[in-house]
């Protein structure tokens, strides 16, 4: 039987007319990708609001009488959740997946838009579940982002009442969301895509995400079954996580229950969340690198391999998080093993992204700053990392602020980076409007030096022994004065970055309104997603008829080429000859 | 076949790299329509939310310091005088395997476009599926009521039998009863004959995957909580 490329077989399209159809209830993968952008944001700016305010107290202790130790840890918990779930995960997948996986493949549209739209309903849903734990009796849950048992729900600890409960009620309202735009990513980037558009094709922004993708799928799971047991242990008295314990005096009716089970299913999904996170960043600043060098990716083939390699590896390294936890010496030398073998793809990343930039036509413009400022914070992320994922290392450095400094280098800066990079990127092709470079090259400098003199001086807090989650650190003769200066320091540094973030909002919301209007294709980019017929691109992306690809997506400075870029659209009888 | 024996001196580097080059061809990577694509990935994420169900529950069995309660003994039932051990169980099983051959019967009768038989096969799958939640839910009330069996506690040994039967069971349980729901609607709108315009019942067959796989979690359980 011939192949008829699925996405050929005439559906009829129907486009939304009123306003409430094509902006609110919508269908259309784009908007979408905005509702959830947005959405994503906003959350995250609640988390960087109580990242200042925790800074507020590590600077500044005894100062701030509005922030009592009960606040601290609730400050801490959200924070933590908030940005790697509610803002990363769903601004990586429900934002960029949603807006790049259809345009980028030459799809019309996700395979399932309905299912796409009830996606992002369910994800609002789960975003105010979790913000209406900050108004309910007790507040939001403090138990830390990890939300250990059994001090989640012992005596004790900071909303225990129902700030535990929205809190995991959110999360598996979140996975239900997750699952139903998870499962539209894939079938789109597998089955819909146009005609020449070969998995070996396809940009490695697309690669990235979906293979974070089916790591939520496959991930997102074991947070459901340990929220669903935890759930149970706090509401009727199961003893899933929770042993026979005194706490506050009393002792509580819980009996044989197994916390470090709790750590064992939480961690299968933690760490694979950590590179649901990172691989489409990977993939994004691929292609942001590739782009802005004018040069191909060194090794495409094994770019893609790393990306699923690591996806693979992602799962079987889960215990690093649970050294201190205690484990048999042979597990914890498997684990360790693991987690050191996952820093070969990952090096073979950086190092074909430098190759890509090694003597390319670099063009400094504000995506390439960020793509570049996220190869030096996420290699100082990763060399930390490799310290971590030693056992006798980890052992004495785990509860100190090296292990904040690594995590936040390598998960929280690195990615935001990107993220970034990523929004003044494809910005031209969202809004049709151009943003102010000056603007953008002072968020850049301003966000790359701050989040270095936040984050740096926490690995010397590390080695110095000063140990995270405190609150305060009366009776702690062995820190030095020096610390308190470092952390004095880090706090205005925290307290200017997120200052900063203005300057993005300002940008954003100035060149929406009053930006000049943008080229379809400003960068030179070959990409699908800049070929579109309109720009931005209406419902249903490609007008009439769908693109055929002829190419991979980084014919770059290609020799004897009259432009420095050939889009993937152009068949090669149809490319301009040099003179 | 005949292929498939002259294959045999194919080595493992090229079979693999031959599946690469499969997947990477200009087509989709699976030759099925998409919602059935859609299935198959989904029903592999709810393998993984069992496989951590059953894990969990593996994991605290094996630690467990208070006994665990004999299960033939639990779950057994006296019937005409005689004391049968894991008869419901066994019934219940039964009725499940059954419903996945009507089950199958109806994806064929679907694909025959015999519209009446296959209405009347996936009405006896949701049938069976529903006495399945029936007996369930007799278990259960002989397990709260008589045998004064908990979430939180037992008079038979660890609480945390209760805990994880009521958690599994109840999970599982709800699957079927929502395959019943999804099964009485696809059979509704076969009845109605709203699929007759493409001639296309994939939707039976979509519908028939998540139900096979319920009953094969079903054999999961079984193996492990009841048998165990």
């Amino acid at each position: 039987m011939a192949y008829v490329p699925i996405a050929d077989r005439g559906q009829e399209m129907s486009h939304p007319h009123s306003w409430v159809t094509k902006y609110v209830w919508s269908q259309d993968h784009k908007v979408i990708a905005i509702q959830y952008s947005i959405t994503a944001i906003a959350v995250g700016v609640v988390a960087m609001v109580l990242s200042g305010l925790m800074r507020l107290q590590l600077g500044f202790p005894d100062t701030f009488s509005f922030i009592d130790p009960n606040q601290y840890y609730q400050f801490v918990t959200m924070h933590g959740m908030i940005m790697v779930i509610y803002l990363l995960t769903a601004l990586f997948l429900g934002g960029f997946g949603n807006y790049l996986i259809p345009l980028m493949c030459g799809a019309r549209d996700m395979v399932f838009p309905y299912m796409n739209m009830l996606s992002y309903w369910v994800y609002l849903l789960s975003v105010l579940i979790l913000m209406a734990s900050f108004f309910v009796p007790g507040g939001p849950t403090g138990a830390g982002w990890t939300l250990y048992p059994p001090q989640a729900i012992a005596q004790g600890t900071p909303g225990i009442g129902a700030g535990i409960l929205l809190m995991l009620i959110s999360l598996g309202v979140f996975i239900v969301a997750f699952t139903m735009g998870g499962l539209n990513y894939v079938t789109t980037v597998l089955q819909a895509r146009t005609h020449g558009m070969t998995l070996m094709r396809m940009p490695l922004s697309v690669w990235g995400i979906f293979t974070a993708t089916v790591l939520g799928l496959l991930a997102f799971p074991a947070l459901l079954v340990s929220a669903i047991m935890m759930t149970l242990d706090n509401l009727i008295g199961t003893s899933f996580f929770m042993p026979a314990m005194v706490s506050m005096g009393e002792l509580n009716e819980h009996e044989g229950g197994s916390p470090v089970l709790f750590q064992h299913l939480f961690w299968f999904f933690g760490h694979p969340e950590v590179y649901i996170v990172a691989l489409p960043a990977f993939g994004i600043v691929s292609d942001l690198i590739s782009t802005h060098a004018r040069k191909n990716i060194f090794g495409y083939r094994m770019m893609v391999w790393a990306i699923v390699g690591i996806g693979a590896l992602s799962f079987i390294v889960w215990a690093h998080h649970m050294y201190v936890s205690g484990m048999n010496p042979y597990f914890g030398f498997f684990f360790a093993t693991t987690t050191l073998i996952i820093a070969v793809p990952t090096a073979i990343k950086v190092y074909n992204w430098v190759l890509t930039l090694w003597r390319g036509n670099l063009q400094l413009n504000v995506p390439m700053l960020f793509a570049i400022g996220f190869i030096f914070t996420f290699t100082h992320g990763g060399l930390t990392g490799l310290f971590l994922g030693n056992v006798v290392v980890d052992l004495p450095l785990s509860d100190t602020y090296f292990v904040v400094g690594h995590f936040h280098m390598v998960m929280g800066v690195s990615p935001v980076l990107v993220l970034f990079g990523a929004i003044y990127h494809w910005f031209p092709k969202i809004t049709g409007k151009m943003f102010s470079e000056t603007l953008g090259k002072w968020h850049f400098w301003l966000t790359l030096l701050g989040t270095y003199s936040i984050y740096l001086p926490m690995h010397y807090l590390g080695f110095l022994g000063v140990p995270r989650r405190y609150f305060a650190f009366d009776g702690t003769d062995f820190i030095p004065a020096s610390a308190e200066a470092a952390n004095v320091s880090i706090t205005v540094a925290a307290l200017i970055v997120a200052a900063t973030q203005i300057l993005f909002f300002i940008n954003v919301i100035y060149s929406l309104f009053y930006g000049k209007k943008a080229d379809p294709n400003p960068w030179g980019a070959t990409t699908l997603e800049w070929q579109t017929p309109q720009n931005p691109p209406e419902h249903g992306n490609w007008g009439d008829e769908l693109p055929r690809v002829y190419r991979w997506a980084y014919d770059y400075s290609v020799p004897g080429a009259k432009q420095d870029f050939i889009p993937q659209n152009v068949p090669p009888e149809a490319v301009e000859k040099a003179e | 076949m005949s292929e498939s024996s002259a294959g045999n001196d194919i080595t493992l580097e090229q079979g693999l790299s031959g599946i690469v080059e499969d997947w990477a061809q200009e087509k989709q990577t699976f030759h099925v329509p998409w919602g059935k694509a859609m299935m198959w990935i989904f029903l592999l994420s709810d393998t993984f939310i069992f496989s951590c169900f059953l894990v969990a529950y593996m994991k605290v069995r094996a630690s467990i310091v208070a006994g665990w309660p004999n299960t033939s003994e639990v779950f057994a039932l006296t019937l005409f005088g005689h004391h049968i051990p894991l008869i419901l169980i066994a019934i219940m099983t039964f009725v499940l395997i059954t419903s996945s051959g009507t089950m199958a019967l109806a994806v064929n009768y679907g694909y025959r476009r015999d519209r009446s038989k296959t209405v009347l096969l996936m009405a006896a799958t949701a049938l069976l599926g529903a006495s399945f939640v029936g007996m369930q839910a007799f278990e259960w009330t002989k397990l709260i009521v008589d045998e004064g069996v908990r979430p939180w506690g037992n008079p038979m040994g660890a609480a945390q039998f209760g805990s994880f039967f009521f958690m599994i069971t109840g999970f599982h349980g709800l699957h079927v009863s929502a395959g019943v729901i999804y099964l009485s609607i696809v059979a509704f709108k076969v009845w109605r004959g709203d699929y007759e315009q493409s001639g296309n019942y994939e939707i039976v067959e979509i519908a028939g995957l998540y139900w096979h796989f319920v009953d094969l979690v079903w054999v999961f359980i079984f193996a492990f909580f009841y048998l165990w």
